[in-house]
């Protein structure tokens, strides 16, 4: 399942985000440079886009362009929001120099996945003021996550075209079935 | 969180002064803003903005959010001493709009049966009012609140006009149910919901977020705003996280003169007004009523048959899920589409049962994920196999009144103006325990009969409430008998009117917030002819 940037803006949908930011980003070419993009740092970005490889299935691909979007469009009008973000980000990456001297966008997925373990980010309770395995979770996983399965994006891999959070009609509760997708989804 | 008006100093001496801005206060303050009278609303919590609703959604799926609707704290303190455990601060919302913010807006009426109980069977006591009498008045809270439905309940009590807007169809695992209860002969209808199945009344039609409860980001589903919007378009003022510490009566006892608020900066003032409604809900109705004492009402304002905080009512939540081979297309949507009240009139055991066919049931991946101990591709396997073939049927069931089951003050817990806190007795009787098993015994043949795996039964024991406050300041006739005449004024004031499911003499097992709507419609006619 290849992810793409419309992915992304409907995800953003599902969560309140900076939409008209983000279909600003649609518009635009996918090398250019944005505003939104500019509001996220690119090693926080990259930090992210590799922990989202890790957490998000194998099935999904174009994992890069997914975030950016979706990440930009969320913390585009929120400070508080995008300060923690880019703040665990940088502690995040702090810890893989620290343990592997290797920038964390650098890791293989094996190994950011172990370390994100060793931290325990698994079996920790996402809190946004709690240590770093709270606020990785809260910051980092939990909004990739919610990214992917509150969107069509995630929800069709469950089966489910209408998760929870997005705002999909009245049309999808009454289908025997899921049907196949569109342009027109999300 | 709006800032609102930062005056909250009071209005000069009022028509109508509204205590609580959830939907018996709000539609009252509406009705008689419109009618040309000057009316005062003052509410404990604040005004929730608009536009922070899609965060609030993310408060309620994200783990770790906070703050969705506030609740809990000093302000909101409480006590439970009876054999059951009350979840108050859950079951209520403090704010413009009251509990209709996070409620799931299921909307119907009463059944005829429910106003006549002790005449028909001999058991709980009769309204003073029938069903005839407030007909009219369910045919305006049906146009109020903007409710989708369809006349095809068989067993619905008579109507004699359509619903303001189509119903919401049924949902593909209603059409599985449909086979089952056909089958054990158990007719199924719509449900009425107060829910824009189309553009209403200025709001959108709903956009399918499946959050309903406890928040609606389209601005879909009714909450009581609306109303106070009207009310304060037709020169009504009101003011919010103003929560009213006492009621001040004349010296003969017979009138309310003003309502003491306090201010978020500590400072207290006096709203007086020529009438005053209470709308509080069923347990800061009462708790309101008893701050209030004095020496002409000792035991507490309104409260001279000794009835203020007796006779607590909700209804008790039955239920039964498992899954099935089949997909069943789950948590789409966040309210449901079938019912069935074949269980309600005349049954025995006695007491009403409402069975509610769920749109969803079983975990909603998003939730599961986020709350999940991996990820990847473990975590997208376990959740397709967690998703997509739960079934559940719930449901509602009766409580008669008991008097034993009542709110009082613990004067021992006081809030954050140093108030004795409410303190709620519960308890769950035989016939009601009888009538959940009853209800567990249909739920499960329903499940049975397609061959599902029944793997959760939520029965007497396990039972819990489903957050209708009701019968605490139960109407009647008879003074000694009732806190409230059928015209909802209290019999001890002549000035003092409760609007809201506290003046329920019984309850029935249909959500209250129909019935709510219209005796407010009614209270509202009733106070614009006395002043």
């Amino acid at each position: 399942m290849d992810l793409t940037r419309r992915d992304a803006v409907a995800a953003l949908a599902a969560t309140g985000g900076a939409v008209a930011v983000a279909r600003t980003v649609l518009d635009s070419p996918s090398t250019e440079s944005t505003a939104a993009d500019a509001a996220v740092p690119e090693d926080a970005l990259a930090s992210l886009v590799a922990v989202a490889e890790v957490v998000y299935p194998d099935a999904a691909t174009g994992v890069d362009d997914f975030v950016e979007t979706y990440v930009a469009g969320r913390i585009a009008d929120d400070d508080a929001r995008r300060a923690g973000v880019v703040e665990t980000a940088a502690a995040l990456d702090a810890t893989a120099r620290d343990w592997f001297e290797t920038p964390l966008a650098e890791l293989d997925p094996e190994t950011l996945d172990g370390m994100l373990r060793d931290l325990r980010v698994d079996v920790s309770d996402p809190d946004p003021n709690g240590g770093l395995p709270g606020r990785v979770r809260f910051y980092v996983v939990n909004e990739l996550l919610y990214a992917f399965y509150a969107s069509p994006t995630g929800g069709r891999l469950v089966g489910i075209e209408n998760p929870a959070g997005h705002p999909g009609g009245v049309e999808s509760y009454r289908r025997a079935e899921m049907p196949p997708e569109t342009e027109d989804d999300g | 969180m709006a800032d609102g008006s930062s005056d909250r100093t009071p209005a000069p001496p009022a028509d109508v002064c509204v205590v609580g801005a959830g939907p018996a206060g709000a539609i009252v303050a509406a009705r008689l803003a419109e009618a040309g009278h000057d009316v005062v609303v003052l509410d404990a919590g604040p005004r929730f903005d608009l536009a922070d609703r899609e965060a609030q959604l993310d408060a309620h799926l994200r783990p770790g959010v906070d703050g969705l609707w506030d609740m809990g704290g000093e302000r909101d303190a409480y006590a439970t001493d009876g054999p059951r455990d009350y979840p108050l601060n859950a079951a209520r919302v403090k704010g413009v709009g009251g509990s209709t913010l996070h409620w799931q807006g299921i909307v119907m009426r009463l059944h005829e049966r429910d106003f006549e109980l002790r005449s028909r069977h001999g058991v709980g006591t009769d309204w003073p009012i029938d069903y005839a009498d407030l007909r009219p008045y369910y045919a305006a809270a049906e146009r109020e609140l903007g409710v989708a439905g369809a006349d095809d309940n068989p067993f619905a009590p008579p109507r004699e006009e359509p619903f303001p807007m189509p119903a919401f169809p049924p949902s593909h695992s209603d059409a599985i149910f449909a086979e089952a209860c056909e089958s054990l002969g158990l007719p199924t209808h719509s449900v009425p919901n107060a829910r824009n199945s189309e553009p209403y009344d200025g709001a959108a039609g709903c956009a399918g977020y499946g959050t309903c409860k406890p928040v609606c980001p389209s601005g879909a589903k009714y909450t009581a705003e609306r109303h106070i919007a009207r009310a304060e378009a037709a020169g009504a003022r009101v003011i919010d996280r103003a929560p009213v510490q006492r009621l001040v009566h004349d010296d003969a006892g017979r009138r309310v003169e003003a309502a003491v608020y306090a201010t978020p900066d500590g400072t207290e003032h006096r709203q007086a007004a020529r009438s005053v409604v209470l709308a509080c809900g069923g347990v800061e109705n009462v708790r309101l009523l008893l701050l209030s004492d004095s020496e002409a009402y000792p035991d507490g304002l309104a409260n001279s048959s000794g009835l203020v905080g007796r006779h607590f009512m909700d209804h008790c939540f039955a239920g039964a899920g498992g899954r099935i081979d089949r997909p069943t297309r789950q948590n789409h949507v966040g309210f449901n589409t079938t019912e069935c009240h074949a269980l309600y009139d005349g049954t025995d055991p006695l007491p009403g049962v409402k069975l509610e066919f769920l749109n969803y049931a079983g975990p909603s991946p998003v939730t599961q994920a986020l709350g999940a101990e991996d990820w990847g591709d473990t975590l997208l396997d376990d959740l397709r196999d967690a998703y997509g073939t739960h079934l559940a049927v719930g449901g509602l069931v009766e409580q008669f009144p008991n008097a034993e089951n009542r709110i009082t003050l613990d004067r021992s817990t006081t809030d954050d103006h140093g108030n004795p806190v409410p303190k709620v007795r519960w308890s769950v009787g035989p016939r009601t325990r009888a009538a959940i098993e009853r209800a567990n015994e249909v739920q499960v043949a329903v499940l049975e009969e397609l061959g599902a795996e029944v793997d959760w039964v939520v029965g007497p024991d396990a039972t819990g409430p489903a957050f209708h406050h009701m019968g605490t300041t139960r109407m009647g006739t008879d003074p000694a008998e009732s806190v409230v005449a059928p015209d909802c004024r209290t019999h001890d004031l002549d000035n003092l009117w409760i609007a809201g499911s506290s003046v329920f003499p019984t309850g029935g097992a249909m959500n209250p917030t129909l019935t709510i709507a219209a005796l407010s419609c009614r209270l509202a006619d009733r106070l614009d002819g006395w002043l």
